[in-house]
């Protein structure tokens, strides 16, 4: 295969405070690709999703991150973001005071100046939102609150996707988006992003368990146990791991 | 000689001093001579050294002069919109031509020309009390003009009231304003500060005595908004009957100096006070916020939100007394201050004071000072925006939920967008 990676981390160390956490993580992404990282508690997920946009409570000790060619760990979170990395929070924080539509609006129109272009006024602004709220069932009420502020679980996860659908990343990590989430809510969720698949948008999604991936179906599967990628298939090895637990796979690698 | 003798001279030789109110103004001149300047070894001067104000207030025997504001400069300062009843000071003067036409259906007139008004004299210089509060003192007996409004019984004042008080030199503006809301009536009034322009090193003083009578209603909105060179010490004295409420927002962006003493006393069974403030602080601002709240009487309440944003050099200081007397049984007391620092450089001193005689009560107060939360800021870059755009961001949302309370839409936009624009720059 000839098409070069979107994303490429190569033996990437991360630790908080004297943890470490990452030990050498390999994973490569291409354009359009659906990948699953699985794991026990613990096991380094939510590093890698938060040193991936720069969350600045990790060191990364050792390893590079290239994005689109770009040298991922040396960008701003803001940079990170307008080149187009985009972090589905495990945990939305709830900001009083600003309202969804405000911050989107700032949040979209940083990321158009970036690219070059001009900032989009406030009626395609609203027709644009009206347009991907549809995908994750968002009513207008939403909006005009505040951000995250008084939302249900279901209703933070699910606003989570419609700033992704807002935004266009080219690469969208989801953090556990699975947590917290009844089944109607994951279905809703799943539904929105599964409408953000086309072909050339990639996914790495984070999940502790195998029911998310009935609904997101994932290219490849990786399991993550003590901060490096130990196993790597397909969707079957999800199965096997909902089946069987992490266990065997823990076993395995202490041997 | 000192800046105490030297107010003495003054007052020997102030032009007004054998007016309608020559009672009360020796009366009060006596009072200050006993107390003479609060100094830093006061405690409620701890933080605040008003040796420049004092020296300034004593060089100045002859009354401020006005002339240079037009009205040009006033239509840009009707944050509250132009369907007010307008009253327009040049420091401290009343100045009607600039002023709107004033309503006949209840009692709004510059204070000068009513000193002989029956309320004037029963009220003026009783309810915001001269013995242990120098500044009082010194404005009661140096009061050049100021406002004063008598809303008859069940008169619901459909058109909110602007006092607008503007700086254009250096001699003290001392004002006053009295307000008398009679049984059921009600009223909003909003009271802005300015500086005619970037250079102008003026000083307020302002008394504001306020009468809430049974199942009266005021709302009060002051905005401070001088430049950086102006200072202003004022007083506010509420009393407040059975059934009463009034609300309070003070809103402070300007000054050099700026202190402000609020206090309430709920005198009546069943009445309300809501205290919001909000102060946005650059450079070497200085901003004090002293409140007292009296519950005297059982099952009223009491709600006080203040917030302050400070950046570069600048000081705060929030002091806030509530006292829940032994008959205040069922009193409920709220209060809260909250404070972001942007900067190593900024203080803030606050000291929440709660003394409860009563034992069937609910009160609770909180302070917090510390930095923007790092969670959101991280969340807002995570989609793209800047770190700074995102620290303005937050910075606004703090504040918001004070100017929230604004009922007046109009006046609620423009004080935002003042907050904003500061924020912007902080």
């Amino acid at each position: 295969m000839s098409q070069k990676p979107l994303l490429n981390i190569s033996n990437l160390q991360a630790q908080i405070g004297d943890k470490s956490i990452l030990k050498g993580l390999n994973l490569s992404v291409k354009p359009g690709e659906v990948h699953a990282i699985m794991g026990p508690n613990g096991s380094g997920k939510s590093t890698l999703a938060s040193v991936l946009a720069g969350r600045e409570d990790y060191e990364v000790t050792g390893g590079e991150v290239l994005f689109d060619g770009q040298d991922l760990l040396e960008m701003s979170p803001e940079d990170r973001a307008r080149a187009g990395v985009f972090l589905a929070f495990q945990y939305p924080v709830e900001i009083p005071g600003v309202s969804n539509a405000n911050f989107l609006k700032t949040a979209v129109n940083e990321v158009r100046k970036s690219k070059g272009l001009e900032p989009l006024d406030s009626k395609d602004f609203l027709a644009l939102m009206k347009e991907k709220m549809k995908l994750v069932e968002m009513d207008r009420q939403m909006t005009s609150r505040s951000v995250n502020e008084g939302f249900s679980g279901g209703e933070k996860k699910r606003n989570e996707i419609f700033q992704m659908a807002m935004l266009e990343p080219k690469l969208a990590i989801l953090d556990e988006t699975d947590s917290g989430l009844d089944i109607d809510a994951l279905r809703i969720v799943a539904g929105g992003v599964n409408a953000l698949r086309d072909g050339n948008r990639s996914f790495l999604v984070i999940t502790h368990y195998q029911r998310l991936l009935d609904y997101i179906v994932p290219d490849f599967v990786h399991v993550l146990y003590k901060g490096r990628i130990v196993r790597s298939g397909t969707k079957e090895l999800a199965l096997e791991l909902e089946e069987k637990g992490y266990d065997w796979i823990k076993d395995e690698v202490e041997a | 000689m000192n800046t105490t003798d030297n107010i003495i001279t003054g007052f020997d030789n102030f032009e007004l001093k054998s007016d309608a109110l020559s009672d009360i103004r020796s009366k009060a001149i006596d009072s200050f001579i006993k107390n003479g300047f609060p100094t830093t070894r006061h405690e409620e001067w701890k933080y605040t050294s008003v040796k420049d104000i004092a020296e300034k207030l004593s060089l100045t025997t002859k009354r401020a002069s006005a002339g240079s504001l037009k009205e040009s400069a006033v239509n840009e300062l009707m944050f509250a919109g132009k369907d007010v009843t307008l009253l327009v000071f040049e420091n401290g003067l009343f100045q009607e031509s600039l002023s709107s036409p004033l309503p006949n259906d209840y009692i709004i007139k510059n204070l000068a020309s009513v000193l002989n008004d029956a309320a004037v004299k029963q009220y003026l210089g009783k309810i915001a009390q001269s013995e242990n509060e120098s500044f009082v003192a010194l404005n009661t007996a140096f009061v050049n003009d100021g406002v004063f409004i008598h809303v008859p019984a069940k008169k619901v004042v459909d058109k909110p009231v602007h006092i607008l008080y503007v700086n254009s030199g250096s001699e003290p503006a001392i004002t006053r304003n009295l307000v008398i809301a009679e049984p059921e009536s009600s009223i909003q009034l909003f009271e802005s500060y300015h500086s005619l322009d970037e250079t102008c090193e003026g000083l307020s003083t302002n008394v504001t005595e306020v009468v809430v009578k049974r199942n009266g209603n005021v709302t009060w909105v002051k905005a401070q908004l001088e430049n950086e060179l102006t200072s202003q010490i004022s007083f506010t004295q509420v009393e407040q009957e059975q059934d009463s409420r009034f609300s309070s927002t003070v809103f402070t962006t300007g000054g050099h100096l700026v202190r402000n003493n609020l206090h309430i006393r709920l005198n009546g069974t069943n009445s309300n006070a809501h205290m919001y403030g909000l102060y946005l602080l650059s450079g070497e601002q200085l901003c004090d916020n002293h409140t007292l709240v009296d519950h005297a009487m059982p099952h009223c309440e009491s709600n006080e939100l203040y917030k302050g944003v400070l950046g570069g050099k600048s000081t705060g200081v929030f002091n806030g007394k509530i006292f829940v007397r032994q008959d205040a049984q069922k009193t409920n007391a709220y209060q809260s201050n909250k404070n972001i620092l942007l900067s190593d450089d900024a203080q803030m001193n606050t000291k929440p004071q709660l003394e409860i005689f009563a034992d069937d009560v609910k009160c609770s107060h909180g302070t917090t000072t510390g930095q923007l939360d790092d969670e959101a800021l991280f969340y807002l870059r995570a989609r793209g925006i800047g770190e700074q755009s995102a620290r303005t961001l937050l910075n606004i949302a703090f504040a918001a939920d004070v100017l929230n309370h604004i009922e007046l839409e109009t006046l609620k936009h423009n004080l935002q967008s003042i907050a904003e624009e500061k924020l912007m720059h902080s």
